[in-house]
């Protein structure tokens, strides 16, 4: 992936971070977008810039259109037009669907599901002019098997698996693979704020007996950016310890 | 001339050959365009002359002249 560019959307920590990284160090210059700690997101800038190439901040909220044309025009005239995007924002807001607000359905909808369509949109561009690309879309394990107390999540990130698809078949005349992981529980700060009970149910669940590690996830998207999978496109690709 | 550029950028854009086109043709019926094409060329025509080409308005396009003639009024 020698200077190929590359967006991390939701770079600065967690699963994000790791696949910016991991990105790094095959070669790809790595922009990251982040919507809050700005000191977190220059530090993982200057960690990617260590490894020998270049690495950019952008700070803008995903589900706001202005905000990601923006994000995207600057990647493009500091890095060059984008070759591997990996839609990775993502918040949860949990609740059971009887205590759940409506704006917290819209609030993860938006960032989830919306906020792919329009960084998709805006890349896809230049990705069709060069007649290839890797699109990579972070579901989660949750998208695929349902979890109470999560049905704004799991819509959304189930709704990200039905784009995927579609978007494989649109774009597959142009060379631009899109594929989907779906991560299962992954040490983050996402899965450390869970109850130690609910934890430890959690672990029952998975056959490995483990939570994965964002490492895990980064693995997974160097495959499905690089060339070694470019006969690959529209699938999800499970990376959760056996749950499903 | 407007024509030769549009002409030039579609058959570019469909590896067709420019001497082929007329204002007659039809991108989708003479020159097997998709409809990915078609919003390739407008993306592409866009850039070139510098206007907003909404999807109404290319949806109304049957030939190449209906291309030109729009840009010409667009940009005069």
């Amino acid at each position: 992936m020698e200077n190929k560019v590359a967006l991390v959307t939701g770079g600065s920590r967690g699963i994000g971070k790791e696949i910016a990284l991991g990105l790094a160090k095959k070669g790809a210059n790595v922009a990251i977008t982040y919507n809050s700690n700005d000191s977190l997101a220059q530090e993982v800038v200057e960690e990617i810039k260590g490894l020998g190439v270049k690495a950019l901040a952008i700070k803008g909220d995903s589900s706001i259109e202005e905000d990601v044309n923006n994000i995207v025009a600057k990647v493009e005239e500091e890095l060059g037009t984008i070759d591997i995007l990996v839609n990775n924002a993502g918040i949860t807001k949990d609740n059971l669907i009887i205590r759940m607000k409506s704006e917290d359905w819209d609030d993860v909808l938006n960032v989830n599901l919306k906020g792919v369509f329009l960084t998709t949109k805006a890349v896809v561009r230049g990705m069709m002019k060069k007649r290839y690309g890797k699109i990579i879309n972070i579901s989660s394990v949750v998208g695929v098997s349902g979890n109470a107390g999560q049905g704004n999540y799991a819509a959304s990130k189930a709704g990200l698996i039905g784009f995927t698809k579609s978007m494989a078949k649109e774009l597959a005349s142009r060379g631009i693979r899109v594929n989907a992981i779906a991560p299962g529980f992954i040490k983050t700060d996402m899965t450390d704020v869970l109850k130690d009970e609910i934890k430890e149910e959690l672990l029952r669940n998975i056959p490995l007996g483990i939570l994965g590690d964002p490492k895990d996830i980064a693995n997974a998207v160097n495959f499905l950016a690089s060339q070694e999978s470019d006969y690959i496109t529209g699938q999800v690709i499970n990376v959760n310890g056996g749950m499903i | 001339m407007l024509f030769e550029k549009v002409r030039d950028i579609i058959a570019e854009q469909l590896d067709a050959e420019a001497a082929e086109i007329t204002m007659e043709t039809s991108m989708m019926k003479d020159l097997e365009a998709d409809s990915l094409d078609a919003v390739e060329i407008m993306m592409a025509l866009e850039d070139e002359f510098n206007v907003t080409i909404p999807d109404e308005d290319a949806e109304s396009f049957k030939n190449i002249g209906d291309i030109v003639k729009y840009l010409e009024s667009k940009i005069s």
